[in-house]
């Protein structure tokens, strides 16, 4: 199988092609973000972009998109010199960009979002048609009139792809389409695809999911440190090998041991909490217990009430004191502080700014959550000594690349930042332990060290709620799965013998999307 | 107390002049806050095109010379706040309010030797027919041309910002930046244009109290009414329309209450003072509970990194 995947100066150029990159080279300080990277995408192709977090492929499409100056290397389009010097000659060459945070605006409507990244919109009224037009032959419905901001996450990526659409784009760039779609969302959005390379559009899709590059693409470049280190078909090729070319070696897959559930450690019953903030969620009516020695995945698509559950949880958000119970002690009135004396920790989702104050030492960051637990506090005054020697154990346990404890947590790279914030937690000895996206940016050998560091948790009779956006993490370490849903939480179920489908329909389908492709 | 004293037609004609300053004002703001520019050099602005106005009004003899010059000098000191915030990205909160104590400073120092003089008179306009409807005449077609520039700035801006393809980039810019960016618009020179614009009107309004409304040139003579253009924006919701009905609110309540000392009234007077504020701001307050959103990038300082 890996005899499939040549180094680029042996791959052959296809006849015609329609973008070509030859010895694209673009440094910032200190890093080299794309070193003479070379490859081409024919028309009616899906061409897949393949590399970790920090592999380079965001500057590769922004330089593609006019948005970053390559130092050196040429682009081709059309076999004439290709070098927009801003995203408007980009899109009107036929280049088009869907992006992976929306470039969307919240407080615009639908039409006017789209007329914003056109070049020469028509008037609002005749645009609102055109948009109707677009995605009914492309079945993704959306409403020309509503507010952005109360979209879900794939009505907004339907904008993104109409909005391109509308410019008859001949390279469509789309970068992690998929992260915030449900399984079926998926499907629909594949099948978009195909319809669109149906009619010679060609397609640069940069994603990390191996499975869905093999449903999907034609080609694959690989990226990893910012060099192409192999093009292959990916329909022929295995996941662990595309895996290895992306990380340069290999990592041993979290194994876990079977354990028994003991007694219940956290029960929610009937939370509900109204949506802090206008464009938040509101959690309805949750239902969930939690034994020792168990994970409970709770899986979903973004801005369905993670961070929100996450804080009524953590204590950030009061609730009815009996509406949380932490070993029948009621705990929904206690604050953060409260509650992690108790044994409930908490690890959220975003690292810098919630999970870690960014400008403070690794030292005072470990203090922040482990002073009582850790006994790093004397009389109200800090213990410095024994605060530093938790820290670093800290970094030592958990591998965290760093020059020493007094490092700013902002120094960090995403992977070992979040190594250490659950690390922090890990090792305070939780009862309960929360976590929101555990291993979100961060690279496959770390999240697989993450991943094992809450299967040994719960090993050792630690009760474990993982929130998550990735359903292989999710069905990889969690004995019971549920999914939340506009505020609302599924039934919990066994997470062995789950389907695919079974788990997209308790994320809510496709949005009432089943017929769009009927 | 002699209530009968109060002319209610007088009362609403001079309601429209009181309002203008700050309308004018305001609605730069508005413009500036929309692009996602939080300027709190109003004050400092108003002041320095109340001078600036004054001075060339006086040299010139011509109130139009007074107001463009007006205009200039606002826009003139706005760009130092727009090169701190958006070329050296420096903080806007303390870049405002620093502009406004410089802003200070700078008329006083530019207006030794104007004080005790009048400037020349600006004509009212006379409409032949129209003014002479009684009651409506003297409330609607009574005034001079700027009292008319201040509501067809209203509307201006109200229809630039809802029907104009500028309107929708500048909103764009204010509703999140780097968004604006990828899709390659120039976040910076969008932003500057708006604080140029907002300069522009807060000279405008400035020149309009020491031109018409007072009309003469003393220190510190805008008293705070920067700082009520600034709040009207937040508590109007960033609507334009809501920013007249916020003016006009406060520009009736400051004659009213000068109406009620003039006769007579029980009420001690600094609590008459103070009443077009509170007044002014409880309503807005009240009108604005319907979830309003400010732009999502205002105050934030936006830099086109990677």
């Amino acid at each position: 199988m890996t005899t499939l995947i040549k180094p680029p100066s042996e791959y052959r150029r296809v006849t015609t092609s329609l973008l070509t990159i030859s010895g694209l080279t673009k440094a910032y300080p200190g890093v080299v973000a794309n070193d003479d990277v070379s490859f081409d995408i024919a028309p009616g192709e899906v061409h897949a972009l393949l590399g970790e977090n920090g592999a380079g492929k965001s500057t590769l499409v922004k330089m593609i998109y006019g948005l970053v100056k390559p130092d050196s290397g040429r682009m081709e389009l059309h076999d004439k010199a290709f070098t927009p010097p801003e995203p408007r000659a980009a899109r009107a060459a036929g280049v088009a960009m869907v992006f992976q945070h929306f470039s969307l605006f919240d407080a615009l409507s639908v039409a006017e979002n789209v007329a914003l990244g056109m070049e020469n919109p028509p008037r609002l009224r005749d645009l609102a048609g055109q948009i109707r037009r677009v995605s009914e032959t492309y079945g993704l419905p959306l409403d020309p009139h509503r507010m952005v901001g109360d979209l879900s996450a794939g009505e907004r990526q339907r904008v993104e792809i109409i909005r391109c659409l509308l410019q008859d784009p001949q390279l469509l760039i789309m970068d992690e389409p998929t992260s915030v779609l449900t399984p079926q969302e998926v499907d629909i959005l594949f099948e978009t695809l195909r319809k669109l390379t149906a009619e010679g559009v060609a397609i640069l899709y940069i994603s990390h999911k191996l499975e869905e590059i093999r449903a999907l693409c034609d080609r694959a470049t690989i990226l990893r440190q910012g060099r192409n280190v192999g093009t292959c078909i990916p329909r022929d090729t295995s996941a662990r090998d595309m895996a290895q070319m992306m990380v340069g070696s290999s990592f041993e897959a979290p194994t876990r041991e079977t354990r028994t559930a003991g007694a219940v450690a956290l029960d929610v019953t009937g939370l509900s909490l109204p949506a802090p903030s206008a464009f938040g969620t509101p959690l309805r009516n949750i239902h969930l217990s939690l034994r020792e020695g168990e994970i409970l995945g709770i899986g979903g698509v973004a801005g369905n009430g993670q961070d929100e559950l996450l804080a009524a949880l953590s204590g950030e958000a009061r609730s009815p004191a009996r509406s949380i119970a932490l070993r029948e002690r009621p705990i929904g009135r206690l604050g953060p502080t409260a509650r992690r004396r108790m044994g409930l920790l908490t690890a959220p989702e975003e690292r810098l700014g919630h999970a870690a104050a960014p400008d403070m030492s690794l030292t005072e960051n470990a203090l922040l959550t482990g002073a009582d637990r850790e006994n790093l506090l004397t009389r109200g005054f800090i213990r410095w000594r024994a605060a530093r020697a938790f820290a670093t154990r800290v970094i030592d346990r958990f591998d965290v690349r760093t020059p020493g404890a007094d490092t700013a947590a902002r120094a960090l790279s995403g992977g070992n930042l979040q190594k250490f914030v659950i690390g922090r937690e890990v090792l305070q000895r939780p009862e309960v332990l929360v976590v929101n996206q555990p291993t979100w940016g961060v690279d496959a050998a770390a999240a697989a060290a993450i991943r094992q560091a809450l299967l040994d948790l719960a090993a050792h009779g630690s009760a474990i709620l993982c929130i998550s956006q990735d359903l292989d993490e999710l069905m990889e370490i969690s004995d019971r799965f549920a999914a939340l849903n506009e505020g609302r939480l599924s039934a919990a179920l066994p997470t062995h013998g789950l389907s695919l489908e079974e788990i997209g329909l308790m994320m809510g389908g496709a949005h009432g999307m089943e017929v769009a492709h009927g | 107390m002699d209530l009968g004293s109060i002319n209610p037609v007088l009362l609403l004609a001079s309601l429209m002049v009181a309002a203008t300053p700050i309308l004018i004002a305001a609605l730069g703001e508005l413009v500036a806050e929309r692009a996602g520019v939080l300027n709190l050099g109003v004050e400092g602005m108003m002041i320095t095109g109340a001078i600036c106005g004054f001075a060339a009004a006086v040299n010139t003899g011509s109130p139009l010379v007074g107001f463009i010059a007006a205009a200039l000098g606002g826009a003139g000191l706005s760009l130092l706040f727009a090169f701190l915030t958006q070329i050296a990205l420096a903080n806007q909160v303390a870049s405002g309010l620093a502009l406004t104590l410089f802003g200070l400073g700078l008329s006083a120092l530019l207006g030794q030797g104007y004080q005790g003089i009048k400037p020349p008179p600006t004509g009212k306009l006379d409409i032949p027919l129209l003014g002479d409807i009684p009651g409506l005449g003297p409330v609607l077609f009574g005034h001079d041309i700027m009292v008319y520039f201040g509501l067809g700035l209203c509307a201006a801006v109200w229809g630039m910002l809802k029907y104009t393809r500028a309107g929708l980039i500048l909103r764009a810019v204010g509703e999140n930046h780097d968004a604006a960016h990828a899709l390659g618009y120039k976040v910076v020179r969008v932003r500057i244009l708006a604080i140029l614009f907002g300069g522009a009107c807060a000279g405008l309004g400035g020149a309009y109290i020491s031109l018409i409304r007072v009309p003469q040139w003393t220190e510190g003579m805008t008293a705070g009414a920067g700082w009520i253009a600034l709040a009207l924006v937040v508590f109007a919701s960033w609507k334009a329309g809501r920013v007249l009905l916020g003016a006009w609110l406060f520009g009736g309540v400051t004659v009213l209450q000068l109406n009620l000392q003039a006769a007579g009234s029980a009420l001690p007077v600094e609590y008459l003072s103070m009443s077009p504020y509170l007044i002014t701001i409880l309503v807005l307050v009240i009108m604005s509970a319907d979830k309003p959103r400010a732009p999502a990038s205002l105050g934030r300082i936006f830099h086109a990194s990677q």
